[in-house]
């Protein structure tokens, strides 16, 4: 009895495993919307001046976005700026994701990605094919490769230009390297970044992010996001870079007065991500 | 004082380019590394030499060897005609097209040699007409005899000869060398005086005004001088149909902007160059792509990877002129960190360009503009 039962778990088995790809794949392919919850303050109307909470960032970058400017925006060649890869998903999305299929033989030769916010398209090569040289150049969106773990697709993306980490001036360097999970649970795309910069952070910046996948397809003014820059301020000289000279930024200490939060810990760093921070801001 | 540079007597002068003597210039032909033979053969046709190159490399075992001391030379296209040629952090570009190579910097001198060997393998047996020099540093100029005396230049008009890469009686045909007069002044030296690098590598073709232009390959070619940038020699590239810049040492993905104040460099003269790439460069959307911008160390690049990075230098720039205002000395200066928001990612503490000797730089090309006023 027990070898019949045996056998019929292993015929089962085998029925599985030939109905299944050897090599788990799920389809993602859609249109999506995003979700906002508790992260809306920081992705709609922006994070506060000074806020570098729980962000494992270094002294460089504090002193980067300590003499940062908002008005630096204003500047001609800085309004058309596009967010990056690390950071593009968590604005107001609409994204389109499609598959490219070899003709021949049917196999995902890559994943591609339309994103509303400042209309970018990604494409994630699935054919194994390496990542460029490093005198290739970085663009806003990187180059990326992906492969699944299991129900998961596993983006890894390099050559990925300068931005922001945080939208208040904590720098992101050119020498991020950008590791996304996207698993799909029912209708809901729950999306993780692990974000490795080697120049700015301490640690990797792990976010999760949802989206809701829209059974109606997108109607393309919705994935439409123009821009061109023009002379916002008349007087405004050639080669102006709006920054703050040292110590002399005057909002950076508004976000913790507001919030009655101490100073450590809206200059963030690596150890205000974790719970035991309080017990050393208790100590002090 | 205004240095006059004149032939010494193993130089001819033809046309307004300084050329070497025959008994020079065959020294110059013959030194082309393992290439001896090579230039007896200048008169022969051009697909022959090549054969009988091809021939000589293959029956002597040479290609396998040349090879294997090649350093890491990568090719990558850039856009248009344009490719880049990279080594060791340092950069050429190398335009082909049907009237020959354009070769722009030609790395160190030891490099010379696989450098010609990736700007054969992008152009094939076409010519080498003009080498251009961005600035006079050693690692830009290093190979210029090299790669010049393996390339040839067209001479016709009251001067009927030298045509192709049949040599006239005593003159070598090698590429033009074109680059800002500085850069002549830097490499040679008075009548008398040893000049730091040889007659060979010298500029053939130099201009002192804003801009020079070319057209070559079918399309044209701005060169335009940025005064006391990273010297007082440099110069950018436009190539204008394949949207491509050469920024020389203005610009770089590797490190701070080498500014050599004793050279005539400042500060201001690298922002002035960075706006001016700024100024030329037109992206295609959301300020990326479009005309590409090759630095003379590091990555491709476009506009705003120049924006990132002339807000840097800006920035530097305003903190060490304020200290300076302050009354502050360099080294209470350099202790203030005024780099200190891309020290992980420009700075060095070790080797030839450091963020000290930067800092440095920057403090001391602004000092005379302070005692100006």
């Amino acid at each position: 009895m027990d070898r019949i039962i045996g056998l019929r778990v292993a015929l089962v088995l085998v029925v599985l495993g030939i109905a299944w790809p050897s090599s788990a794949q799920f389809d993602i392919t859609g249109s999506y919307n995003a979700l906002f919850h508790e992260d809306q303050p920081e992705r709609i109307p922006g994070p506060a001046l000074g806020d570098y909470l729980g962000l494992p960032i270094n002294e460089s970058a504090r002193a980067f976005a300590e003499a940062w400017d908002a008005s630096r925006l204003t500047v001609p060649e800085h309004q058309c700026r596009a967010h990056s890869s690390p950071y593009i998903l968590r604005g107001p999305l609409n994204m389109r994701i499609w598959d490219e299929r070899d003709r021949e033989t049917q196999q995902v030769v890559a994943i591609h990605l339309d994103i509303s916010n400042f209309q970018q398209r990604r494409t994630v090569w699935m054919d194994g094919r390496p990542h460029p040289s490093t005198n290739a150049e970085h663009t806003w969106m990187g180059f990326s490769t992906g492969r699944w773990d299991g129900d998961t697709l596993v983006v890894t993306t390099t050559h990925i230009k300068q931005m922001w980490h945080r939208r208040n001036g904590v720098p992101q360097s050119d020498r991020v390297t950008l590791t996304e999970r996207f698993t799909l649970h029912g209708t809901v795309m729950n999306y993780v970044t692990i974000t490795d910069d080697p120049v700015y952070l301490t640690e990797p910046l792990v976010k999760t992010t949802n989206m809701l996948r829209n059974p109606r397809p997108l109607p393309p003014q919705q994935l439409l996001y123009p821009c061109t820059a023009v002379v916002e301020l008349a007087d405004q000289p050639r080669g102006a870079v709006p920054h703050y000279l040292p110590g002399q930024n005057p909002f950076l200490k508004e976000f913790g007065a507001e919030l009655n939060l101490p100073e450590a810990a809206t200059r963030g760093g690596a150890a205000t991500m974790y719970p035991e921070f309080q017990n050393a801001l208790s100590a002090r | 004082m205004r240095e006059v540079i004149r032939p010494t007597p193993q130089e001819t002068r033809v046309r307004g380019t300084i050329q070497p003597s025959n008994a020079l210039a065959t020294r110059a032909a013959t030194a082309e590394n393992g290439r001896v033979t090579l230039s007896d053969h200048r008169a022969l046709p051009e697909r022959f030499r090549s054969w009988t190159a091809a021939v000589l490399l293959i029956a002597f075992g040479v290609a396998p060897i040349v090879l294997a001391q090649t350093p890491n030379m990568e090719t990558l296209p850039v856009r248009g005609q344009v490719s880049l040629v990279s080594a060791g952090g340092l950069n050429v570009l190398v335009q082909v097209g049907s009237q020959g190579v354009l070769v722009v910097d030609t790395m160190t001198e030891p490099l010379a040699d696989a450098l010609l060997a990736a700007v054969r393998t992008l152009a094939g047996s076409r010519p080498i007409r003009y080498v251009v020099n961005t600035h006079a540093h050693p690692e830009f100029t290093g190979g210029n005899l090299r790669v010049a005396a393996a390339g040839a230049q067209l001479v016709a008009g009251n001067f009927a000869g030298q045509v192709g890469q049949s040599a006239v009686e005593g003159v070598v045909p090698q590429a033009f060398v074109v680059a800002h007069e500085n850069v002549l002044r830097a490499m040679s030296a008075p009548t008398g005086s040893q000049p730091p690098t040889p007659f060979g590598a010298w500029p053939t073709d130099t201009f002192f005004q804003r801009e020079k232009t070319l057209y070559f390959n079918g399309e044209g070619i701005q060169l335009l001088h940025v005064p006391a940038a990273s010297t007082d020699g440099d110069m950018l590239v436009f190539f204008r149909s394949s949207d491509v810049i050469a920024a020389g040492d203005i610009y770089s993905t590797l490190g701070y902007p080498r500014i050599d104040v004793r050279r005539g460099g400042s500060v201001n003269g690298v922002i002035e160059g960075l706006n001016t790439l700024i100024d030329m460069a037109i992206s295609e959307q959301f300020t990326e792509g479009g005309t590409r911008i090759v630095p003379g160390r590091g990555r491709i690049s476009d506009e705003f990877d120049v924006v990132e990075y002339r807000d840097m230098v800006t920035i530097v720039r305003d903190r060490v002129d304020a200290m300076i205002k302050k009354g502050l000395t360099l080294d209470q200066v350099t202790a203030a960190r005024p780099t200190l928001d891309w020290e992980p990612r420009y700075g060095s503490t070790s080797g030839a360009w450091t963020t000290a000797t930067f800092v440095e730089a920057v403090y001391r090309s602004l000092l005379p503009a302070r005692k100006g006023q």
